[in-house]
C-alpha cells in the first residue's frame, strides 16, 4: 500500500510495515524536547507518576531549551529554570542549552534545527504547539502537554492517532516579494484556524522545493494555526545541506509514495501570490495587503519562531536599509546563532545590526519568544495599552502579546519592514526593487 | 479535579463562542506557575479564563479561587492555540467538569483527557444560542445528553470514544496502570 510521508514515519517508529489514517498506535520517540514554560510541570508529573528517583529513558534523547520567560525579574521564571537546570544535572541530559551560560540558544523550534536535533525519518515530541515546525526537516514533529511528555521521559513511548493527510501543492515559482508567511496565511485563511485539525498539512511542489530551509520552517511552524497535528515537507538536498555539519546522528530521507492518499489536495498557482496579513484577532483572517494598506500601526515587530531567523532579519533589513521607521520597531533574534549572524551579516555593505540601528530600530540583546506571547509585564516589546501592532509572529488571539486592548496584524517581514517605514499596512513591493 | 467525575452533574453553565484559545483561557503571564504545585494549582484556576475581552461576564469572582460555573458551553475549535496543559488545567481548578463544545482544537482535547482534569464533550449542533451563562444545565455523561433546567430542553451530545475511560479513570498514567500499559508505580 502507498503511504504519505507522514504514514511512512510513523509506520516505522510503531515497528509496523503500514498504518491507517484513524489508527491508534504506540510510537517510539526519538526526540523529546521541552522548555521552561511547561518543562517543570512536565518534570513535576514524571516525578510523582515514575517516583522520586526515577530515571528518563534516554538522556540522549531529551533536549531542554528555556527560552519563554528568560530576560525577565520575576522570580518564579528564574525558579522554574533551576528546576530545569537542576533535572538536567540530575538526569545527565546533555542536550540543555542553559541560561546564562555560553550553550544558550533561545526560540527552542530553531535551536532543535540548529542544534541538528530535527532529523528527517525521526519523531519528535515537544511541549509546545509549533514543535510542528521541524515538519519543515520530513521529520514527524507535533506538540504534547506535559502529561504526554512526562508520559515519554518514563516510558520513550506515546499512543497516538495516525492523522489523514491534506496535500498543499505549490506550483511553479514564488514570486520575489512573495515569502512563506504569505503563502501559509494564504493556506490558513482558505481553510480556517480549525481547517486542518488532527491532520497532517503536507507542503509540496516546485514552490516549496525551490524554498530555502528557514523559509519552510516558517511554512511547517504555522501549520498548528490551522489546527494540524504536524506539517511536513520532504526532505532532500536542501535539508541535507542544512543539516550537514550540523545532525547529531545519521537520518534518512524519507519519501512519500507515488499513489499515497491525501483526504485533500488543494493547488496553487504559485505566482499568482501576493503579500497577505491576518487581521486581528485570529491568523485566519486573512486579506491581500492592498486591500487594507493605509490602516494606521503604532508599532512593529520583528521575531520569533515564524519570523525571527536570520533570512526573515536580512528580508527586513532590504527594505530598512537606507531608511527610517515611523513607529516603534522591535527586533528580537529567535536564537544566540541568529543574534551574533546580526553582526557578520551583511545588506548593500552594512552588517544588519548597523541597518536596523540606523533605522531606528529596538534591538534586543537578548534571544528568546519575548513579546510573541506577552509574557511577564517587564517582556521586552510587551503590547501594554491599546497598540495596533504588525508583527511576523504566529498568532494574533486577543492578549496575545500581552494587553487585551491590543490589535496584532500578521505579516511577513517584507510587510513589516515596509509598513514600519509608513507607519501604516503597506505592500513591501513599494519598495522593492 | 482530577479523577473525581459523576456520571450525573448539576451545575451552573459558562457560554463562550468560538475559536476561545489558550491565552483567553491562562494567559501567558501566568504561565510562570507551575500545576504540580499545589498553591500553584490553586491559583491556575482562579485565572482561569481571565484573559477574556475586557466586558465579559467574570468566570472566577475575585479574591476567589473556584468558579461558580461547573460547565463551559462554547462554539468551534475550543482551545485552539498552544499546547500548554496550564489551559485544561486551569478550568479543572476552578471546579469545571466538563467543557461542551462544538469542535475542540486538538491539543486541548488531548490534554484534557491526558490530565484527566475535564471532559471535553462535543455537542451535536451549536449550543451557545441554547444557553445563557447563570443557566443551570444537568449532564449525563454516560448517555450523551444536556438539558437546560431554564427552558427544560434536552441536546444531544457526541460519544466520547476511547478518551471516556482514560478520563474515568482519571487520566493517562491512571489509566495506563489499569490496563497494564505500565506498571504499578507509587500514585494514589
Ligand atoms: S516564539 Fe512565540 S510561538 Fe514561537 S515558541 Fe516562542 S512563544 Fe511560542
Amino acid at each position: 500500500m502507498a503511504l504519505t510521508i507522514t504514514e511512512k514515519i510513523l509506520a516505522r517508529a510503531s515497528g509496523k510495515r503500514r498504518v491507517e489514517p484513524g489508527e491508534n498506535i504506540w510510537v517510539s520517540v526519538n526526540v523529546l524536547m521541552t522548555h521552561d514554560v511547561c518543562g517543570p510541570g512536565t518534570i513535576g508529573i514524571f516525578k510523582r507518576e515514575f517516583g522520586e528517583h526515577a530515571r528518563v529513558w534516554d538522556p540522549e534523547k531529551v533536549v531542554i531549551i528555556p527560552d519563554h520567560f528568560i530576560f525577565t525579574s520575576d522570580e518564579k521564571c528564574h525558579r522554574n529554570v533551576d528546576i530545569l537546570r537542576q533535572f538536567a544535572a540530575e538526569q545527565g541530559i546533555r542536550h540543555f542549552y542553559d541560561v546564562g551560560t555560553p550553550r544558550y540558544k533561545g526560540v527552542c523550534h530553531i535551536a532543535l534545527a540548529e542544534e541538528g536535533h530535527t532529523r528527517p525519518g525521526e519523531v519528535l515530541f515537544g511541549t509546545d504547539s509549533h514543535t510542528c515546525t521541524a515538519g519543515a526537516f520530513g521529520q514527524f514533529a507535533t506538540g504534547i502537554g506535559n502529561t504526554d511528555a512526562a508520559f515519554i521521559l518514563g516510558t520513550g513511548k506515546l499512543l497516538i492517532k495516525v492523522p489523514p493527510t491534506m496535500r498543499f501543492v505549490l506550483e511553479g515559482e514564488i514570486p520575489p516579494h512573495v515569502l512563506a508567511k504569505d503563502v501559509v496565511l494564504r493556506v490558513i485563511g482558505d481553510i480556517g484556524v480549525d481547517g486542518a485539525t488532527y491532520r497532517a498539512m503536507e507542503f509540496a511542489g516546485e514552490g516549496v522545493e525551490r524554498l530555502a530551509m528557514e523559509e519552510r520552517m516558517t511554512l511547517a511552524n504555522m501549520a498548528v494555526e490551522a489546527g494540524a497535528k504536524n506539517g511536513i515537507i520532504a526532505a532532500d538536498d536542501v535539508t541535507v545541506e542544512y543539516l550537514s555539519g550540523r545532525a547529531r546522528g545519521p537520518f534518512e530521507l524519507v519519501k512519500g509514495d507515488d499513489g499515497a492518499r491525501f483526504e485533500r489536495e488543494r493547488v496553487y498557482r504559485a505566482g499568482s501570490l501576493e503579500p497577505v496579513v491576518a487581521k486581528p484577532h485570529s491568523p485566519d483572517n486573512v486579506v491581500a495587503v492592498r486591500e487594507v494598506a493605509g490602516t494606521r500601526l503604532t508599532r512593529a515587530y520583528i521575531g520569533s519562531c515564524t519570523g525571527g531567523k536570520l533570512s526573515d532579519f536580512r528580508r527586513a533589513a532590504e527594505i530598512l536599509c537606507g531608511r527610517q521607521v515611523a513607529i516603534d520597531t522591535f527586533v528580537v533574534p529567535a536564537t544566540t546563532e541568529v543574534a551574533r549572524a546580526l553582526e557578520t551579516t551583511r545588506v548593500n555593505g552594512k552588517t544588519l545590526v548597523r541597518v536596523f540601528e540606523e533605522a531606528g530600530c529596538r534591538l534586543s540583546k537578548g534571544a528568546s519568544c519575548a513579546a510573541c506571547l506577552g509574557g511577564p509585564a517587564d517582556t521586552f516589546g510587551r503590547i501594554n495599552g491599546p497598540e495596533v501592532c504588525i508583527s511576523t509572529t504566529n498568532r494574533n488571539f486577543p492578549g496575545r502579546m500581552g494587553s487585551k486592548e491590543g490589535q496584532i496584524y500578521l505579516a511577513s517581514p517584507y510587510t513589516v519592514a515596509a509598513s514600519a517605514l509608513r507607519g501604516a499596512i503597506t505592500d513591501p513591493r513599494e519598495f522593492l526593487a | 479535579m482530577r479523577g473525581k467525575f459523576r456520571e450525573r452533574t448539576r451545575r451552573r453553565v459558562f457560554v463562550l463562542g468560538d475559536n476561545i484559545d489558550t491565552d483567553q483561557i491562562i494567559p501567558a503571564k501566568h504561565l510562570n506557575l507551575v500545576p504540580t504545585i499545589p498553591e500553584e494549582y490553586e491559583k491556575l484556576g482562579s485565572y482561569a479564563l481571565s484573559g477574556l475581552p475586557d466586558g465579559s461576564p467574570r468566570f472566577v469572582r475575585e479574591g476567589e479561587a473556584r468558579s461558580q460555573y461547573g460547565i463551559v458551553v462554547a462554539g468551534k475549535n475550543f482551545g485552539c492555540g498552544s499546547s500548554r496543559e496550564h489551559a485544561p488545567i486551569a478550568l479543572g481548578a476552578a471546579g469545571v467538569e466538563a467543557v461542551v463544545a462544538e469542535s475542540f482544537a486538538r491539543i486541548f482535547f488531548r490534554n484534557a483527557v491526558a490530565t484527566g482534569e475535564l471532559y471535553p464533550i462535543e455537542s451535536c449542533k451549536p449550543l451557545a444560542e441554547e444557553f445563557e451563562t447563570g443557566d443551570e444545565a444537568e449532564l449525563y455523561i454516560g448517555c450523551g445528553r444536556i438539558t437546560n433546567l431554564r427552558t427544560g430542553r434536552t441536546f444531544e451530545l457526541k460519544p466520547l470514544g476511547d478518551a471516556a475511560a482514560v478520563i474515568a479513570a482519571g487520566g493517562l498514567f491512571a489509566y495506563a496502570r489499569q490496563t497494564g500499559m505500565i506498571g504499578g508505580g507509587k500514585r494514589d
